[in-house]
């Protein structure tokens, strides 16, 4: 019997079937062999349990969606939004530009802040903020819980770390370690609870737990028929799963230990280009290329609200939610950020000012401003507020904000 | 390759889903007007403490414009 803890990924011909896969380095009666993950799990379930066959297997499959399906059903008994019609409807959103950092010398992927609620770690297409990595594009980036260090990663297939220093002039590349590595693209990392863990995801279709000290591979999670482009992880202390969102539509959560898919969703029409969780954990939202973004409740197991409008034609690439939930923003390619009322499903605010796609939509930690990143090669730092029903005539602000 | 692995590859396709299937049709799940009550709730209870809702006081607000002092 094989052991299931494997160290490494490679990619290569598999020992058993000949094919060009992601191979896992396991032993086999004590020999070391290369299997992809198909003939590893062929040898694990050897022996088909009495009366099986494929027949009688999709047959199964079939029968098991229909029941999901009825089940999930049953318990749609109110839309989210009918369940709030009662909640107090926002009124006039009121933002300030706080900031406009333009240091990028191109487009901006990807952002995270620091939590010290203060700094902002941001990749691009050439360089980011604190080191220049020897490839393209930048991805991924992340900041440690402690801040003490940086992770990214992209067309490199690597997630490396850098530890930061207030030293402007140490070469901090010099101090980079690789910790993870995918046969494709890096498309997002994250550190667990602790700096000792990375979280990544990849155009392999895979995301993998690392230890940062060793780069040793801990847990890998397969079940994308596609690129994997987003993760993110339970806001829980002892939270243990997090939620994947890829190029075959589906979004997945995870059990981090065992490397089980507990739950898929698979409702949008497009690839999901952005995961994240819901403030209490019970839910999570999504943007996707197919214009809309979803939140989908845990313990319902089922979507229960899409945030869309005819008018809106475009992917939406990144999305965050504020830090009581009651608002989902949303960055779009049409250079925009829509902002959600969660609860009623309605659109509360549009913001302007970006001159490309926005890729990256940020709330900061403690909640107080949001940042937007996008390929016009700036960052956009803003708070704001709601103004409730009441309180808008004595204002007379427009609905619509611009970012500068 | 035989026809026999492609034949035992698919079986175990099959036999993947099926375990995956089973295991997402075993999960306890609740009524939609239980979960959205809760993300209702969550909201509103935490709606206090969101500065995008509810916006800070200048002096507590960590991006507003510097403020210099000049001494004569």
């Amino acid at each position: 019997m094989c052991d299931h803890t494997f160290v490494a990924i490679t990619f290569g011909p598999c020992d058993s079937c000949t094919l060009n896969k992601p191979l896992m380095n396991i032993y086999l009666q004590n020999e070391p062999v290369n299997y992809c993950s198909l003939c590893v799990e062929m040898m694990a379930c050897q022996g088909l349990t009495q009366g099986e066959n494929l027949a009688s297997l999709k047959a199964e499959s079939e029968g098991l969606k229909l029941r999901l399906e009825e089940e999930r059903a049953k318990l749609h008994d109110v839309e989210l939004h009918q369940a709030a019609e009662k909640v107090e409807p926002l009124g006039q959103l009121v933002t300030k530009a706080r900031r406009s950092l333009k240091g990028h010398g191109n487009k901006v992927l990807c952002t995270d802040w620091c939590r010290d609620k203060r700094r902002l770690v941001s990749s691009s297409q050439v360089t980011e903020h604190a080191v220049t990595m020897p490839c393209t594009w930048v991805m991924a980036c992340a900041y440690a819980p402690s801040g003490c260090a940086i992770a990214c990663g992209g067309l490199d297939n690597k997630c490396s770390v850098y530890p930061l220093s207030l030293d402007k002039n140490e070469n901090l590349s010099a101090k980079k370690k690789s910790v993870a590595m995918h046969t494709n693209y890096l498309s997002a990392c994250s550190f667990t609870n602790s700096d000792m863990q990375i979280l990544t995801s990849s155009g392999d279709g895979t995301c993998a737990l690392w230890d940062v000290e060793s780069g040793q591979l801990l847990q890998s999670f397969h079940g994308h028929s596609a690129d994997v482009l987003s993760l993110d992880l339970a806001p829980s202390e002892t939270g243990n799963t997090f939620v994947s969102g890829g190029c075959d539509k589906k979004a997945n959560v995870w059990d981090m230990r065992s490397g089980q898919n507990i739950q898929s969703f698979e409702t949008h029409e497009s690839d999901i280009n952005s995961v994240k969780y819901y403030p209490s954990g019970d839910a999570f939202a999504t943007g996707s290329d197919d214009a809309t973004c979803r939140l989908y409740d845990l313990r319902a197991d089922r979507e229960v609200a899409i945030y869309s409008k005819e008018s809106i034609i475009f992917g939406a690439s990144s999305v965050d939610f504020s830090i009581s939930g009651r608002l989902l923003f949303a960055g779009y390619n049409d250079y925009t950020i829509n902002v959600w009322d969660v609860l009623k499903g309605t659109r509360v605010s549009i913001l302007f000012g970006h001159e490309n796609r926005v890729s990256t939509v940020r709330v900061s930690p403690d909640g107080t401003a949001f940042c937007s990143g996008s390929w016009d090669h700036t960052l956009r730092v803003r708070t704001g507020r709601y103004l409730s029903l009441s309180d808008t005539h004595t204002h007379t602000h427009t609905h619509t904000h611009s970012l500068t | 390759m035989s026809n026999n692995s492609a034949n035992s590859s698919n079986l175990v396709i099959a036999q993947k889903a099926v375990k995956q299937l089973r295991l997402e049709a075993s999960i306890r799940r609740v009524k939609v007007s239980q979960a959205a009550a809760d993300l209702k709730t969550f909201c509103l209870q935490n709606a206090s403490k969101d500065p995008l809702l509810v916006g800070v006081p200048s002096s507590d607000n960590p991006f507003r414009p510097p403020k210099s002092c000049a001494l004569f």
